[in-house]
């Protein structure tokens, strides 16, 4: 991770080279985190690329509910040379969750992408393949969402059988 | 399964047994004393009291785990709790050859038609055993990923446990075999519609289409 310091300057540093990329940082809790903006996130992602943050640890999704813009999507960047972790944030609202993809830069991104748009229902322009990836395909709604309703199916008992849903045939 | 006994004239005299026998081998037993001889060697049943007798007594369950409560299904065929004591260790690879399906862990939404589809290449008789909370009820893993196996199959028993040790699923095993060996009403496949789910292969036989067959948009439920 690198210090406070370390991440304004990368920060300016890409501010240099795309003024709108990064909206703000935030430092703290063994964290160093970019907060990009959605359109210019893979402007920064090939930015730290090419700074030797290589490896895309993981890329995952949040539910911010109530705050807005709801949905966070997080890609844990790793330099395995300097052993340097950076996480750049991209927050998208929940009315239209789209982002450019990135596979082009890392092919990795592939499967944590679909799973974000299985759970969290972000739609990633450009993905070669965008399909759920854990949830059957014709499952509607997005599970991880925090207004997903947390209760399964009602349990189906002998004396209930006739009045529960779903019973088999 | 009765059965019926008579005391013998000498019933302690194991030598006076021995002597009646070789007696009836050699043809001298005679009237009254062959006919007694007779029901006391032989038992009747009918067919379907011996018929399911020996179907409780050699179940071949299918190999088949979904989580961790296959860990404790495989215990049970080991020394400790041996079902081979009642003819069910032949775990087999194939539903076709199978008797039983073990449900041993939680069902997913995607799991399910899998399952459904199994359970109908099994042939008859055929049972299942639901085993632990997620696969009954769903248990810790309530949520939209999973589905209790009573919407998609019947369960013949269900053990309850998270996960149920393996004594608990002998228990489930025994009232199985209690169920199979009392022919005890069917009345659950009534309930359930579950007569004639047989997946039937095209050309099977002549005058019946396919039935049940898996087709590549299908849900795997029975038509």
């Amino acid at each position: 991770m690198p210090d406070a310091t370390g991440l304004e300057l990368t920060a300016h540093e890409l501010r240099d080279h795309n003024a709108e990329s990064i909206l703000g940082t935030d430092f703290g809790r063994g964290r160093a985190v970019l907060l990009a903006a959605p359109e210019h996130v893979i402007d920064v992602l090939s930015h730290l690329h090419g700074k030797g943050y290589t490896f895309l640890a993981s890329l995952h999704g949040v539910d911010y509910y109530p705050e807005e813009p709801r949905l966070g999507v997080l890609y844990e960047m790793l330099d395995m040379h300097e052993v340097d972790r950076i996480t750049v944030k991209v927050r998208v609202s929940i009315d239209d969750p789209r982002l450019p993809t990135a596979t082009e830069l890392f092919p990795g991104a592939d499967f944590p992408e679909r799973e974000v748009y299985d759970m969290f229902g972000v739609v990633f322009e450009g993905h070669p393949d965008l399909r759920r990836i854990l949830m059957p395909e014709d499952f509607e709604g997005f599970p991880q969402r925090r207004d997903f309703p947390v209760g399964g199916e009602p349990v189906l008992f002998t004396f209930n059988e006739e009045t529960s849903y779903g019973k088999y045939q | 399964m009765e059965i019926k006994r008579e005391p013998l004239d000498a019933p302690d005299d194991f030598r006076s047994r021995q002597l009646m026998a070789r007696d009836m081998l050699r043809g001298d037993l005679e009237g009254e004393a062959l006919e007694r001889f007779v029901e006391q060697s032989i038992m009747t049943t009918t067919l379907e009291k011996a018929v399911s007798w020996s179907q409780g007594n050699s179940i071949y369950p299918m190999t088949f785990g979904l989580a961790c409560c296959a860990i404790e299904m495989m215990s049970i065929v080991g020394a400790r709790v041996d079902i081979a004591r009642f003819g069910w260790e032949a775990f087999r690879a194939s539903p076709r050859q199978a008797d039983l399906l073990i449900l041993s862990g939680r069902v997913s939404v995607k799991m399910a038609p899998v399952i459904r589809r199994i359970y109908d290449q099994m042939l008859e008789p055929k049972w299942a055993i639901s085993m632990g909370a997620c696969c009954s009820s769903m248990g810790v893993f309530n949520n939209y990923a999973l589905v209790p196996s009573d919407k998609f199959m019947p369960i013949d028993v269900h053990v309850p446990g998270c996960p149920p040790r393996p004594e608990a699923l002998m228990h489930g095993i025994l009232r199985l075999r209690d169920k199979i060996h009392g022919h005890s009403p069917d009345g659950w496949r009534q309930r359930y519609d579950a007569v004639g789910t047989e997946e039937v292969l095209i050309g099977s036989d002549p005058d019946v289409d396919a039935i049940n067959v898996f087709q590549p948009d299908d849900t795997g439920a029975a038509r």
